[in-house]
């Protein structure tokens, strides 16, 4: 065992300051101490085995930035290269914890090989070589290079303590882990993380691993819970996660969902695992409580009701035999227990306040209908640059006029955006949208208007369904359509990280509307000519295909740089069917080869000024032999299946390219087949630009 | 049970205790307690401080007239500035709340991501939102800028809603019956005041005179920023606060405009601008002060 450095020695002075220490917030265990004496590791074959233990102590982290945070630090820890049997990661909000076992104590040795002068060299230049390295004439060898034969001495390199070599790179690895937003709290051009970091235990067997990082020393001494647990805890590799059990942290994310699940077992809640996630990484010690609201309040719709509780509250909502909305919820406490029911009362309380709120807010809203409210959306800024709710109401109309809306869609487009001047979206802004279409719903809108009311803002996330009817997916095409127009049109177009009007997810919507729901129109119709616009979408419409339906890039390229362009997704997307089921026959590669082929020729024929004949193949023209027959078969395939012709035409094009020249020294002849490749180039491309797809041959 | 002003004498106390001047209210009307001096001027530079102070926080369009159980148009915010945030400030804030008589031990507490941004100071900070038992009881952020500047030193802000705080600790559903002291309940001290603002703010203010009003304090403001001088030698005594009092005007009127509806769609962001603007100068101009104070100093 390394004796610890003395400048960083709580190895030995830890049992004194633990023993020092009069305040009670201080656990210290007897265990631990002897811990302390007795080393902790594994002999395994004669090789050391050790436990790495790290925990960065912070203030409570975001909890939605915890699993990206471990995903990093698992990956930064293994970019060191120290080897190691298994890593486990693990996190609540107050620690970052990365355990790993089977680590070494040292680097292996290694050997480097010096190179010195050549033999041929005076004895002086050897033995100044010698000197260099320290070593004696006799300990230098003489090995034979491509060059000649020289001196060589070879080093030996001992491997660098593993503790030395994590107290130099930790502090580099712990600031370095990325956080969407980060903070500094040491002062001006301090150190910045996602939160202060107040402790660090660093510890590789039983001996510290010595670093400091803003202001704060890595040790051996963990905090437990806030309020369950005391501040300061020794532990060792060994006995880490239990301790922090017994000072009521619960340390793996999975026991803490397993609580949470079980603690719920027997009530039959609205399963909501993105808000189970939350929970599992706000709480170090979770516990479900049930809670009851009056039942007067499920008068209230039911969005509203679920919205308080899930957004708000952070609450589970509980169902009935029928799957109704029952009047109780569930809520998650950071406690293992509510021996009084303050928790469970505070929590009643504080919801029957938000309920009575809302009920107020669906109350005063309703004195005055959407319709009469219009004039209020010019006081509603949609953009500086673009003007009020009112005018993009007015886009709106018109464009779900020309999308192919009937008087429904306009009627809705018209309403849609009205719930922005109601209290009950200004308290709950999640609620834009469906709470519009619940106001049209009580105030006798049709079913097609409210529906596309309640729905326009779908899909919100690439998770979320398009909108259920074709009126509402006109009047969704509509907003993000004009969005995304008006954006652009100013010079609003997202860059990075930075897309503050989520023009992203409008364009998905755009593209998703368009496909999922079958809409067979081009799109370029009612983009105009902005170019960054049309760019903007491919990008989109590359994404959607690729990442989400699994297509090739290659395919997708093919599809969209068809001779019809890509204006209709649906079109498209009919085409990327054929083209991926196409890609199965053995024929398709080898084609696909020879219409990169002819691509080329053609590009390059047009360089030097070849232009097709305008009235197509001049038969007369056409070699008998491989050439009239492509020819003959290019016409009988006319109208087939490409399935059929690819198959057809393979051993044709083959032929060709084998026994003809296509620039052949009669101008005449040269113009007709260059024509004849074009031709069959032109009626292939209609479904794709074939040249687009990888081939290995 | 404890009383509305035992809660903040206990708080007071508290806080004087860990070494905070207690201030009293700032004089003027403010929306919230970041806007004061104390909290906006005194976290810029390098010196240390800490402060504490309840402050009367006006937020026009929250008015109710005193109908909801939950709404103010003048709450009272218990606002605390330790600068630089000490390493245990958590722990400290935890003591507080222990110290008004709530047991943490029997109580859900929650520390919620919740990031403050005040445009109009040009300020924002790091922090969460206190949840306890499921109700916002405080909100605590670690500043980074304002009055766009960077700060030197990085203060811990601590925000108490006193009205919820006290609901919570009386059982109460509504704010207007909490005691404040004994014999009296908030609404025997405060229903007026709500129902009187309330009026004013939504129906009876002149709208023409608070532009008037707007511009002759931004006009005070700016000629006196116009008029500070980095380079003169005097500049330790020139006005900076009393500058920063019409920002505070300003800010007030453009809430009440804006309560009142007085305020379109062009106007709304133009505004908002106007009120930024004249604090970042502020700002810049007390933050220039105090540099040239630190090194006459030296």
């Amino acid at each position: 065992m390394s004796v610890p450095d003395t400048a960083n020695g709580p190895v030995l002075e830890a049992p004194e300051i633990l023993v020092d220490f009069p305040d009670p917030a201080v656990d210290t265990e007897a265990e631990t101490l002897l811990a302390l004496a007795q080393p902790q590791r594994k002999e395994a074959g004669g090789e050391v085995s050790l436990r790495l233990l790290v925990e960065i102590g912070t203030e409570e982290i975001p909890d939605w930035m915890i699993p990206t945070a471990l995903e990093n630090l698992r990956l930064s820890f293994e970019k060191l290269e120290i080897p190691h049997e298994s890593v486990r990661l693990d996190a609540t909000p107050r620690r970052l914890v990365l355990r790993a076992e089977g680590l070494p104590a040292r680097q292996p040795d290694s050997v480097e090989r010096v190179l010195g002068p050549p033999k041929a060299a005076p004895p002086q230049a050897a033995a100044g070589f010698a000197r260099k390295q320290g070593v004696l004439l006799a300990d230098l060898k003489v090995e034979s290079t491509p060059k000649g034969e020289y001196y060589t001495y070879l080093k030996k390199v001992p491997g660098r303590n593993i503790v030395d070599l994590l107290a130099e790179a930790l502090p580099g690895v712990i600031l370095g882990l990325y956080f969407p937003k980060t903070m500094y709290w040491t002062g001006k051009g301090g150190p910045r993380f996602i939160r202060p970091i107040r402790w660090i235990v660093a510890l590789l067997g039983d001996e510290i691993i010595p670093f400091e990082l803003a202001g704060v020393r890595s040790g051996r001494l963990t905090s437990g819970h806030r309020r369950l647990g005391a501040r300061e805890i020794a532990v060792t590799t060994a006995n880490y996660e239990r301790r922090l059990g017994e000072h009521g942290v619960v340390l793996s994310a999975e026991e803490r969902r397993n609580r949470i699940r079980r603690g719920m077992a027997a009530i039959r809640i609205k399963p909501d695992d993105a808000l189970l996630e939350t929970l599992v990484y706000l709480t170090e010690c979770p516990t479900p409580i049930q809670g009851s609201f009056d039942p007067q309040f499920l008068e209230l719709p039911e969005e509203v009701l679920i919205t308080v509780m899930r957004h708000h509250q952070k609450y589970f909502s509980v169902e009935d035999s029928d799957g109704k909305l029952a009047p109780a919820f569930v809520a998650v406490m950071n406690i293992p227990s509510d021996p009084e029911g303050f928790v469970r009362s505070g929590n009643e309380r504080v919801l029957r306040a938000r309920f009575n709120d809302a009920r107020f807010f669906w109350e005063t809203d309703q004195k005055k209908k959407l319709a009469d409210r219009q004039p209020d959306l010019a006081h509603v800024t949609f953009q500086a640059k673009l003007g009020s709710y009112l005018a993009k109401t007015e886009r709106m109309m018109q464009l779900a006029a020309e999308l192919g809306g009937d008087a429904h869609a306009v009627r809705a487009a018209e309403l849609c955006k009205i719930d922005l001047t109601t209290e009950l979206v200004k308290e709950f802004t999640e609620l834009q949208g469906v709470v519009g279409g619940l106001y049209a719903r009580v105030q006798g809108e049709s079913d097609p208007v409210w529906q596309a009311i309640y729905d326009h803002y779908k899909p919100e996330s690439m998770e979320d369904a398009i909108p259920r009817h074709r009126t509402a997916q006109i009047v969704a095409l509509a907003d993000k359509l004009d969005t995304l127009r008006g954006c652009f049109g100013v010079g609003m177009v997202p860059t990075g990280s930075r897309d503050p009007f989520a023009l992203r997810r409008a364009a998905q919507g755009v593209v998703r509307i368009l496909i999922e729901g079958r809409f067979d129109l081009s799109l370029f119709d009612y983009i105009g000519a902005d170019e960054a616009l049309k760019s903007f979408f491919a990008e989109r419409v590359r994404y959607y295909f690729k990442d989400i339906r699994g297509f090739a890039y290659d395919e997708i390229n093919a599809c969209m740089a068809a001779s019809c362009g890509w204006g209709n997704l649906v079109d498209l997307e009919a085409r990327l069917e054929r083209v991926r089921s196409l890609r199965a026959s053995p024929d398709f590669a080898p084609v696909a080869a020879a219409f990169k082929r002819i691509a080329n020729i053609l590009g390059q024929a047009k360089g030097i000024g070849f232009t097709a004949l305008p009235s197509g193949v001049d038969e007369t023209l056409l070699e008998a032999g491989p050439e009239q027959e492509l020819y003959r078969e290019f016409r009988r395939t006319a109208g087939q299946p490409i399935e059929n012709a690819i198959a057809r035409l393979r051993p044709k094009i083959d032929l060709f390219f084998d026994k003809v020249l296509v620039n052949a020294p009669d101008l005449a002849v040269r113009q007709n087949r260059l024509t004849l490749l074009e031709t069959l180039l032109a009626e292939f491309s209609t479904i794709a630009d074939f040249s687009e797809i990888v081939t290995n041959s | 049970m404890r009383s509305f002003q035992q809660i903040i004498l206990t708080l007071k106390q508290y806080w004087a205790d860990r070494g905070c001047v207690i201030q009293e209210p700032y004089d003027t009307e403010v929306g919230a307690g970041t806007m004061c001096p104390e909290t906006f001027l005194r976290v810029l530079g390098p010196d240390p401080y800490r402060v504490a102070y309840v402050q009367p926080s006006r937020r026009p369009a929250d008015g109710r007239y005193g109908d909801n159980p939950n709404r103010l148009y003048k709450h009272s915010q218990l606002q605390v500035i330790l600068k630089p945030a000490p390493a245990d400030v958590i722990e400290q804030y935890l003591g507080s709340l222990e110290a008004i008589g709530i047991d943490l031990k029997q109580h859900d507490l929650k520390l919620e991501e919740d990031n403050w941004e005040a445009p109009t100071l040009g300020a924002w900070g790091i922090g969460w939102q206190v949840m306890l038992d499921g109700l916002e009881i405080s909100q605590f952020t670690y500043f980074q800028q304002c009055g766009g500047i960077d700060l030197d030193l990085v203060p811990a802000e601590l925000t108490y809603g006193l009205e919820r705080l006290t609901a919570f600790l009386q059982v109460k559903d509504s704010v207007y019956d909490i005691e404040w002291a004994p014999g009296f309940s908030y609404g025997d001290v405060r229903y007026k005041d709500e129902l009187q603002y309330s009026v004013y703010n939504f129906e009876m203010a002149d709208i023409a005179t608070l532009w008037k009003l707007f511009d002759l304090y931004e006009g005070e403001a700016t000629r006196l920023l116009q008029l500070y001088d980095p380079k003169s030698p005097g500049k330790k005594r020139f006005p900076v606060l009393p500058a920063y009092d019409q920002v505070l005007k300003c800010s007030n009127l453009f809430n009440t405009l804006d309560a009142r509806g007085a305020i379109s769609v062009t106007e709304r962001v133009g505004v908002i601008q106007r009120v930024r603007k004249m604090a970042v100068a502020v700002a810049a101009a007390w933050s220039d002060q105090q540099s040239a104070v630190a090194e006459v100093a030296q």
